[in-house]
């Protein structure tokens, strides 16, 4: 399968481990990627409160980016942008009047969308495209004995409508938990799975945002879970980053590692934990590259 | 149609803790969930309490959550989720409000946020001689707030409310906007300082679980960003939160991407950014996890600052 594929703003800064994760664990699966290197960023919720038009005019001009390069499929590894990316699809495929007036904006560039990109997200790929059976054909190192505590994240899960799960795919809240069993791992069942990770208010009201990390990591723990995954970047900066700071505000330990969605599935497929950037992470992954064997570098 | 219904259940006066309790129905194949409930305690439980009217989702009674999401009992039918989720339905209590019996909440805490935005026009200047005129395209915004039914699904599910109660939240914030946006009202300065301080619209954590939860598709997360648009429009541009969305949006006018270490800067000013964020920054080194210090422009970038020129940002 050819994507056209963004990477996200996060994937190469905020959490600069991501992006040669997820471009060799892609390799591997045979998903071949084409990078929209003059894509710009899709306003990752908050450039919508200052004008929805220039969200969606931004939008847009990475379809018709995409339509350009005769790709039909566009792929992320963030979340964040998926979930703004399928909004803005919707909106526009809704009101074609409002698509003209958008396309009169990118004719300066020589850009026109013509409403035919469809928006995946790697973890939908991998299950709807790869399919679960290949995935288990390529293990080399299953998860054996690992529990794993799933965290979707908001813009992956809602709202329902906007990201074909209210017919097609009534199931992509449950995928995570159909890739950690297809890896030989054991999903955790946990009230967090499916909540915020506060990354949004982060800036705001940092007490709030902290409370939440400290609930979703400690329930995970409590649950009994080596480690927790998730396939956007904003939640694993918020729940790896911050999670010392939520710890002390708890009062008590947590210690959870938090994987990218790249980097579980990259792990069974017998990449070393260098490949993988693992210990560039905040929280120490130690525990989980001891139980499940992958050699360091 | 057979399906269980696992009821929690929970009776201050009897002493014992909140449980579960399974009950077996028969119903019709376009029965809903209160029509289970109704059943259960027309014919097998006489004890169980629930509040529900017009059964046609127009009071806004019987909202509770079903299969661990908030939604009306009389709307949701049992056929799509014995397909879509299973034999075995749960139905629990709202969420965020105190239980007072089985599926009854106190909503004390709902109206008085709703009460604590002045959900009432409040206009200025002499009162007009006829009736005051709005034109449609004016009411069409206000008209989606509007549809709310005060059921609260969507503080049931707020995320934000979890952690902290003080947030005014999804519901009493959707009926802000609704005044705040109305061509009659004369306070709008005044409503937007008031739904700006804390605790108020930039408390917003974007979860989209009210976008969800709501039956009546007022979808009041989007409604909060309204408001958000509303103030930095009107200058309201001191808060942290909207800093936070103009150093964003400068960002990506500028380069085309979002540079996330300028970003925090402009967001918490240079000292707070020093003081708040060096202890992270040497986490950072130590893990060679540092973003690229020098962010680079795309090629294209000139493009893009066009377009925010084109709508006025």
């Amino acid at each position: 399968m050819r994507y056209a594929f963004w990477p996200g703003c996060v994937s190469r800064a905020g959490t600069p481990e991501l992006y040669p994760a997820a471009t060799a664990v892609t390799e591997r699966l045979g998903m071949e990627l084409i990078e929209l290197d003059q894509a710009n960023c899709t306003g990752a919720g908050v450039l919508g409160e200052r004008n929805e038009e220039l969200v969606d005019t931004l939008n847009a001009r990475n379809f018709a980016l995409a339509e350009q390069m005769g790709l039909d499929t566009l792929l992320t590894i963030c979340s964040t942008c998926q979930g703004v990316m399928s909004g803005v699809n919707y909106r526009l495929r809704e009101k074609p009047e409002y698509l003209a007036r958008i396309n009169e904006s990118l004719s300066a560039e020589g850009l026109e969308y013509r409403g035919t990109v469809r928006v995946t997200h790697m973890m939908w790929a991998v299950v709807e495209e790869l399919g679960l059976d290949s995935l288990k054909q390529m293990v080399v190192r299953p998860l054996n004995g690992l529990r794993i505590a799933p965290f979707y994240g908001c813009y992956i899960l809602r709202p329902r409508y906007v990201l074909g799960m209210t017919d097609e795919h009534v199931h992509r809240d449950q995928y995570l938990e159909h890739i950690i069993e297809a890896l030989g791992g054991e999903p955790i069942d946990y009230e967090g799975k499916l909540r915020c990770c506060g990354f949004p208010i982060m800036t705001i009201n940092e007490d709030n945002g902290l409370k939440m990390v400290g609930n979703h990591t400690l329930e995970a723990k409590e649950k009994g879970a080596h480690a927790l995954v998730t396939p956007c970047p904003l939640c694993h900066l918020n729940l790896d980053e911050f999670q010392p700071k939520a710890a002390r505000r708890a009062g008590k330990p947590i210690n959870m590692p938090v994987l990218h969605l790249p980097q579980m599935i990259g792990t069974a497929l017998g990449f070393s934990a260098r490949d993988m950037g693992l210990q560039r992470h905040i929280v120490s992954t130690e525990p989980f590259i001891q139980l499940s064997g992958m050699p360091r570098k | 149609m057979d399906v269980t219904l696992k009821v929690k259940r929970y009776d201050p006066e009897s002493g014992e803790a909140p449980h579960y309790q399974d009950y077996d129905v028969d119903l019709p194949e376009y029965g809903a969930v209160l029509d289970g409930l109704l059943a259960i305690r027309d014919e097998q439980d006489g004890t169980l309490s629930l509040r529900c009217s017009c059964r046609s989702a127009i009071c806004g009674s019987c909202a509770m959550k079903i299969n661990g999401r908030s939604r009306l009992a009389c709307k949701t039918m049992v056929s799509q989720l014995k397909a879509e989720e299973g034999d075995v339905i749960s139905v629990e209590p709202m969420g965020n409000q105190p239980v007072i019996k089985d599926l009854v909440v106190n909503m004390d805490m709902f109206w008085d946020k709703v009460r604590a935005v002045q959900p009432y026009l409040l206009p200025e200047g002499p009162e007009p001689e006829k009736e005051y005129r709005v034109s449609n395209e004016s009411m069409m915004e206000l008209a989606v707030a509007m549809n709310c039914i005060m059921c609260g699904a969507c503080v049931s599910d707020c995320t934000v409310l979890e952690v902290d109660p003080s947030f005014l939240g999804p519901a009493a914030l959707a009926k802000a906007f609704r005044f705040a946006g109305d061509p009659r009202d004369g306070h709008t300065q005044q409503r937007l300082a008031a739904y700006t301080a804390p605790s108020g619209v930039w408390d917003c954590t974007r979860c989209f679980m009210c976008v969800s939860a709501c039956p009546k598709d007022v979808a009041p997360m989007e409604r909060i960003m309204d408001i958000r648009v509303m103030a930095i429009d009107a200058g309201m541009t001191q808060t942290r939160g909207a800093r936070h969305v103009e150093a964003f949006a400068s960002s990506v006018k500028h380069s085309g991407r979002l540079n996330e270490l300028g970003l925090a800067l402009k967001t918490f000013g240079l000292l707070r950014a020093a003081i708040d964020l060096a202890p992270l920054g040497i986490r950072r080194l130590l893990r060679r996890r540092m973003p690229p210090l020098l962010h680079k422009k795309i090629a294209t970038a000139k493009n893009i600052a066009r377009l925010f020129d084109r709508l006025g940002v």
